[in-house]
């Protein structure tokens, strides 16, 4: 427990350093616009994200697929990082990279006889996947570049602590809050329940 | 380089969310399709804290995205059990092979 509790906080610390003094410098901008070090940050972590993404969609092996994804899942905790979110950066890591990526890599040991197992798409499959691709991205790019979002209230100068996300979830958000722990609770006996091992016959 | 905003943010999201439609497309392992599934929330909640950080300015944004991500982990466990009860009935995770409902 207390170990964790000291890669949580080295999490959040790196998270801090990651965003650097550059990002600090241009908070006092209205628009907040990122400096040098923040947009070569994004471009970076951006790269990687979507590389790691397209290396899911092509590897055919299981396994392979599930590293890719942990790619994808930390240079988005980074990108969190960026955007002032250290305790969502930190939480990103700590259940999708630690928790839900060993889920699926359980998953796969348990379903398959070899780990290795492939199932090639169909070439038909593969025109048509990639024709609602371009046409759902193109779409929805066109749509974001076009759109002039009016400002809601002023951006964000300084990242929010860990005591204020607490107070807000225990207060704002305590009913959501409430109805997540029971919906954690349904799933873990739920999902016990699924899993079981197959009823052995008496006799 | 120039600077980094919302837009840049929002395309990366819609970007990430297309891949992973495209993934639950193309994958005939079960478990395929829920790396898919995982991309898109991804995507989704890329788009909630970018708009929390440049418009709003307040912490609804990355509230909602944390709670997105418990559902997440809590979609992933029932997956993963429905997979291997299915796994324990059919002896594959190819999702081709459950048509049983099929009218």
């Amino acid at each position: 427990m207390v170990k964790r509790g000291a890669l949580f906080a080295s999490i959040l610390v790196s998270g801090s350093l990651l965003r650097g003094g550059a990002a600090r410098a241009a908070d006092g901008a209205m628009a907040a616009p990122a400096t040098g070090m923040e947009a070569a940050m994004f471009y970076l972590f951006a790269a990687v994200a979507v590389g790691s993404a397209i290396g899911v969609v092509v590897s055919a092996d299981i396994v392979r697929t599930a590293v890719w994804l942990l790619g994808t899942l930390g240079s988005v905790a980074a990108l969190y990082f960026l955007l002032m979110a250290n305790f969502l950066g930190a939480i990103q890591l700590i259940v999708y990279a630690g928790g839900i990526l060993v889920l699926i890599v359980f998953g796969v040991m348990l379903t398959s006889k070899s780990p290795w197992v492939r199932f090639q798409p169909r070439p038909l499959e593969v025109v048509g996947g990639v024709v609602v691709f371009v046409l759902l991205f193109s779409a929805l790019g066109l749509a974001l570049v076009r759109t002039d979002w009016p400002p809601v209230g002023r951006p964000m100068t300084e990242g929010p602590t860990v005591a204020s996300l607490g107070h807000e979830l225990l207060t704002t958000y305590l009913v959501p809050f409430e109805v997540a722990s029971v919906l954690l609770l349904v799933v873990m006996i739920g999902a016990a329940y699924l899993a079981r091992p197959p009823a052995r016959r008496r006799g | 380089m120039g600077t980094v905003g919302l837009t840049h943010y929002l395309v990366l999201a819609a970007l990430l969310f297309s891949l992973g439609v495209l993934v639950m497309m193309l994958k005939r392992n079960a478990i395929g399709i829920l790396i898919g599934v995982e991309l898109v929330l991804n995507a989704a909640n890329v788009n909630l804290v970018a708009f929390s950080r440049y418009q709003v300015g307040s912490l609804d944004g990355q509230i909602t995205a944390l709670f997105a991500v418990v559902l997440a982990a809590a979609e992933a466990a029932v997956a993963i059990a429905i997979f291997v009860n299915f796994y324990n009935n059919f002896a594959t995770v190819d999702v081709d092979r459950a048509d049983q409902l099929k009218g």
